[in-house]
């Protein structure tokens, strides 16, 4: 069997500035709506994230929604929060997600479930997302599970983490990602930037750390077409930063799909002029079919070829 | 201390409705729930009135017997309750799910019923108001974090920090609540010891949480040798 490896390392390693998006999963079993959405994306991307159950709503498994959506020729980036499983879920997760051919894992803590549909839930937040990263850091690099057990066939995954520069406070949140990096991240996707001045003021702290130098960062980038979904974003959405000048603009736009794509654009190009910054993430919510039309006009299209 | 809170009215009627009995017993709490003002001698008092009058609008003759002993979770104290529980026909308790559950295993042939909700463990941050400090995990770490606990008051008991949800001190779950890692950043801070929230903490082992299954203490002095 040809080994598989994660296309999305390869494309860092090679230097490119990596193009990433985000696929909703359905609340249902259907596949073909994996299939469509991936089929839009292809080749406009370079690595796909499925989101764990994002914002504590249940929808299909991100490992299972990764799988459909690889077999249409996309590289993915699975999901797995802290909140709905404990170390003996999530590290079965890991060996089942790798043995499924996929490559690269996004470690979070996750939305509490006060955000979801099922308010009485019980949360498990086992581990926390520096202890997940370091799981997945031992299985992958020592082939040990966290109870030392050794494995003959240990799972391969990319090993990414959230860094979010408009949470509090600024320097504990600093010290976890440096903690991130020690238990072994090697790529952060940020929290989505509207507040662009703070994003850079942030990048200037990672620089100082040297963070950018022992993984690759890259960008959150959320269009909107909508001054409804900037409003709530700002005021119910856990961690993010929406300046009110954001919300104005949109405001006085006529064409507002318009000025979101110009917005996203925008953003994209000056993350690009950041140091350190190697790559976007797009993640358009209840908008994945703009995600083709901002890598096209933010100049990102055609995707480089990966060996 | 326990933290309780006195179930709504409606509810513990609706307890009582599904009991045949004409001779109800209301046991309080000297301690932890009479400083919750939820189940000491006054609020036994108070809600023997109310219950009074629920009897009578439904035209039902209910004799109310009172007693507050100082503490239900102990037997020695519960053996003072013996005349009162043989006359009654239902026992009510006022005391947290440990003192409920102690009367009912004092008194097997009797129906004990939880008048109150067991909150948390808490301390006296206002006046009239409590707030959790302590989960009972069975293996503190407050030396680790210098006097704030991140499993008690983090929503989520991140060892590491916080998460991305902390804004302006407060939590993601809801802005009345205080983000733990504020507080311990603040705390470490102010010691100038920032350096006890750099390093890695270890996932906790929850053996001597509810995760080894229900708990005993046992002090050994009292056995000898």
């Amino acid at each position: 069997m040809p080994e598989i490896k994660s296309l999305l390392k390869k494309r860092l390693e090679a230097g490119q500035f990596v193009v990433c998006s985000e696929l909703g999963p359905p609340i249902g079993a259907d596949p073909e709506f994996i299939r469509e959405k991936a089929r839009r994306l292809k080749g406009y991307v370079d690595a796909t994230n499925v989101t764990d159950n994002q914002t504590a709503i249940v929808r299909m498994s991100s490992i299972a929604a990764a799988r459909i959506a690889a077999d249409e020729g996309l590289e993915m980036i699975i999901q797995v929060t802290a909140r709905d499983r404990n170390r003996i879920g999530i590290q079965s997760d890991i060996l089942g997600a790798s043995s499924l051919g996929l490559r690269n894992v996004l470690c979070l803590t996750g939305d509490h479930q006060v955000f979801g549909m099922d308010k009485g839930a019980k949360n498990v937040f086992d581990l926390d997302s520096v202890q997940l990263i370091k799981t997945v850091h031992d299985m992958v690099h020592e082939g040990v599970l966290l109870n030392g057990k050794e494995m003959e066939v240990p799972p391969q995954m990319f090993i990414g983490g959230a860094a979010n520069p408009f949470a509090d406070p600024f320097e504990m949140q600093m010290l976890k990602m440096i903690k991130k990096v020690e238990a072994g991240v090697e790529f952060f996707q940020t929290q989505a930037i509207y507040n662009i001045e703070k994003f850079e003021y942030w990048m200037e702290e990672v620089r100082k750390l040297g963070l950018h130098k022992k993984s690759y960062i890259l960008a959150g980038i959320l269009p909107t077409r909508s001054v409804k979904a900037l409003k709530m974003m700002k005021k119910h959405v856990a961690g993010m930063d929406v300046p009110d000048e954001v919300i104005a603009r949109m405001e006085a736009a006529g064409d507002k799909k318009k000025e979101g794509v110009k917005m996203a654009v925008e953003t994209i190009e000056r993350v690009k002029q950041i140091e350190g910054v190697r790559g976007v993430h797009l993640m358009p919510v209840a908008w994945e079919e703009i995600t083709p039309v901002v890598v096209e006009e933010a100049g990102l299209y055609p995707r480089p070829e990966v060996e | 201390m326990i933290v309780g809170e006195q179930k709504n009215i409606d509810e513990i009627a609706a307890m009582l409705e599904k009991e045949d009995f004409d001779n109800l017993l209301i046991t309080g709490c000297g301690t932890c729930v009479t400083v919750s003002m939820a189940g000491g001698e006054r609020e036994v008092n108070a809600l023997a009135e109310i219950l009074q009058a629920y009897f009578a609008s439904k035209n039902k003759n209910v004799k109310i017997q009172k007693a507050t002993v100082k503490r239900q979770c102990d037997f020695e104290f519960l053996d003072d309750l013996e005349n009162e529980v043989d006359s009654t026909g239902l026992v009510l308790s006022l005391g947290c799910g440990v003192g409920v559950q102690h009367l009912a295993e004092r008194f097997p042939d009797k129906v004990v019923l939880p008048g109150l909700n067991t909150s948390f463990y808490g301390a006296v941050t206002n006046t009239g108001e409590l707030a959790e400090r302590c989960i009972g995990c069975g293996n503190c770490v407050l030396d680790e974090y210098h006097g704030v606990c991140p499993i008690a008051r983090c929503s989520k008991s991140l060892l590491n920090g916080p998460c991305g949800g902390s804004q302006d001190g407060k939590c993601e779950v809801d802005p009345e609540i205080d983000c733990g890692w504020q507080l311990i950043y603040d705390r470490v801070k102010r010691l100038n010891k920032l350096e006890v929230v750099t390093g890695y903490h270890e996932p906790k082992d929850w053996q001597t949480y509810r995760d080894g299954g229900p708990r005993k203490h046992v002090n050994k002095e009292y056995f000898g040798n």
